[in-house]
């Protein structure tokens, strides 16, 4: 987590961005809606790593915060029929601020019981989207989302998707290795300190929690519109879960760790399920591994690797 | 500079801090001793706003503080350093001192500003300052004691305070860093004209710098004034220095 991007990180990068870009070549409609949702999910495990890694905080809630975006996608681009740009700017700041208003509550306590209570309001939000049927479809779903003609092939989508998350990727890196961020290492890596130096330790905690939550609305967003609907999973625990695990397993030390972590996990299921249905096992069997062995995920693991052949030459 | 008056605080039954009431003089180097558990750190925290006092005021030039939280405390220019190890060891040693001065810049929001390089020169000088400039890319945790003490010292003066308070600058040291760290305290002091209020169990490091000693016993200011009236004060003798004393015998 230096505050410079190195020649080989963007090197990485940009090979990626090219490789992502080159996907639709292969003409494969399977693979395309598998690396959009790859794509999704690195952005939604990213968000998260700005309250585990950079804040030092476990959320088990974060789903609400996707959910809230892509619900709110769904519905002002369906029920009310507004127009692209309008929906997905409304979408993220309504994720915004309901992410503002929980952080509010959430960052007045630490450790288990900021866990505990992220958790209780994401049950809270995936209770309104059970029971207001009228508005979200309730356990149905909400289904048919309007997705404007320009994008609704699946290959200018995959583009538009990109896009966005490749941009959205980028500011959130820079956030990351602002002042801000900064100052944020400091209050996860000692909190008395950081308030001794002069940091409101919980302005910043609550800043962390808003821009994770924004984030996240936005990978929600694009998830309404790739899917054409959205469903009550969203925002159920497991899924909260699901992008924690990601996190943990590409690692929450390194900024592009979470992305690492979704795309390895998602790689995983697909293959797994092509032998076996016994995925769950597979994936408490490695959750196992990770916490043991690799308690700082891939990417740690790939710096410990670096280090030593750095330090045999 | 500094004027508490009163100071009272209890832990369950345990008197900690009882009525202390004691001023700092601008620009005097002034060393709070006494044996463990005399309520020396305990005073520290009630003084930077790490604790609650039950009764009592703190005014940091002329300015009421009292219960206000530490990061308000340390912005008027009141800084403090730690007994224990107090650092951030996930992060690189010019890291650590970077954050202090991005914390007083109050640019801690700045969220579009690249960390990059900012405030580098200032903390490259404090670095040096210390002698940490050789180990600034390396982890803080990975640091030897003694340079851990001295990160705490570089960060606390990133501040860039007015009032210094070291809790037990050279705990844990050996002789010879003991003795390196007095010279660097004493000259930092001086160049920058810091009033210093610092705790201490070593003798040689507190008649080395102070210009004033208070003596803390059971919570209460038993003596206070010149390292030599102290020293020949008869209360004292007997409750710090005789023990002390006795202590060297029986070793």
């Amino acid at each position: 987590m230096t505050g410079r991007m190195t020649r080989p990180v963007l090197a990485a990068c940009l090979t990626v961005l090219v490789l992502l870009a080159l996907v639709p070549l292969l003409e494969s409609n399977y693979l395309i809606d598998l690396f959009n949702e790859i794509m999704i999910y690195a952005l939604f495990a990213l968000s998260l790593n700005v309250i585990i890694g950079y804040s030092g905080n476990v959320s088990f809630g974060h789903a609400a915060y996707f959910a809230i975006g892509g619900y709110t996608m769904a519905i002002l681009l369906t029920t009310y029929e507004w127009s692209l740009l309008p929906a997905f700017v409304a979408a993220v700041a309504f994720s915004f601020a309901c992410s503002a208003v929980v952080a509010y509550f959430c960052t007045r306590l630490t450790d288990i019981y900021f866990a505990m209570l992220t958790l209780a309001f994401s049950m809270l939000v995936w209770g309104v989207a059970f029971k207001w049927r009228s508005m979200t479809g309730g356990d149905d779903g909400f289904v048919g989302v309007d997705v404007p003609a320009f994008i609704a092939e699946r290959v200018p989508f995959y583009y538009f998707s990109l896009v966005v998350i490749a941009s959205a990727v980028a500011v959130l890196w820079v956030i990351c290795h602002s002042a801000f961020g900064r100052a944020l290492l400091a209050v996860r890596e000692n909190p008395v300190r950081a308030g001794f130096v002069g940091i409101n330790t919980r302005l910043m905690r609550w800043w962390a929690f808003v821009v994770a939550g924004t984030f996240a609305g936005i990978a929600g967003a694009l998830f309404a519109m790739v899917h054409r609907g959205m469903y009550t999973e969203s925002a159920f625990w497991p899924e909260s879960a699901t992008v924690l695990i990601m996190t943990l397993l590409g690692g929450m030390y390194s900024f592009f760790g979470p992305a690492i972590g979704a795309a390895s996990l998602f790689l995983l299921e697909r293959l797994t399920n092509e032998y076996t249905e016994y995925w769950p096992l597979v994936l408490g069997t490695i959750l196992l591994a990770i916490l043991m062995f690799l308690p700082e995920g891939l990417a740690g693991l790939a710096q410990a690797v670096r280090r030593q052949i750095l330090r045999g030459r | 500079m500094l004027k508490i008056e009163g100071l009272f605080k209890q832990f369950g039954g345990f008197v900690a801090i009882d009525d202390v009431s004691f001023e700092l003089l601008e620009g005097e180097k002034h060393a709070i001793i006494g044996p463990n558990g005399a309520g020396k750190t305990t005073f520290f925290n009630l003084v930077t706003g790490h604790l609650l006092p039950d009764r009592g005021s703190v005014a940091f030039q002329g300015e009421d503080i009292t219960g206000r939280p530490p990061h308000r405390i340390v912005k008027l220019g009141l800084a403090r350093s730690f007994q224990r190890i107090n650092i951030y060891p996930r992060m690189s040693v010019f890291e650590n001192v970077q954050v202090a001065l991005i914390a007083r810049e109050r640019q801690e929001l700045r969220f579009f500003r690249l960390a990059a390089g900012l405030c580098g020169p200032e903390t490259s000088e404090l670095l040096e300052l210390v002698g940490l400039d050789e180990e600034a890319d390396e982890l803080a945790g990975e640091l030897a004691y003694g340079k851990q003490k001295q990160l705490e010292l570089a960060i606390a003066l990133a501040e860039n305070p007015r009032v210094l308070l070291l809790d037990e600058p050279t705990a844990g040291m050996s002789p010879s860093e003991t003795e390196e760290a007095i010279r660097l305290i004493r000259e930092i002091a001086d160049a920058r004209g810091l009033t210093l209020l610092f705790t201490e169990h070593d003798m040689t490091v507190v008649f080395g710098i102070a210009d004033r000693i208070t003596v803390l016993h059971h919570g209460e200011i038993i003596a206070s004034g010149a390292p030599e009236a102290v020293r020949s004060d008869p209360v004292v003798r007997q409750v710090y220095l005789g023990e002390e004393e006795a202590a060297n015998g029986a070793a």
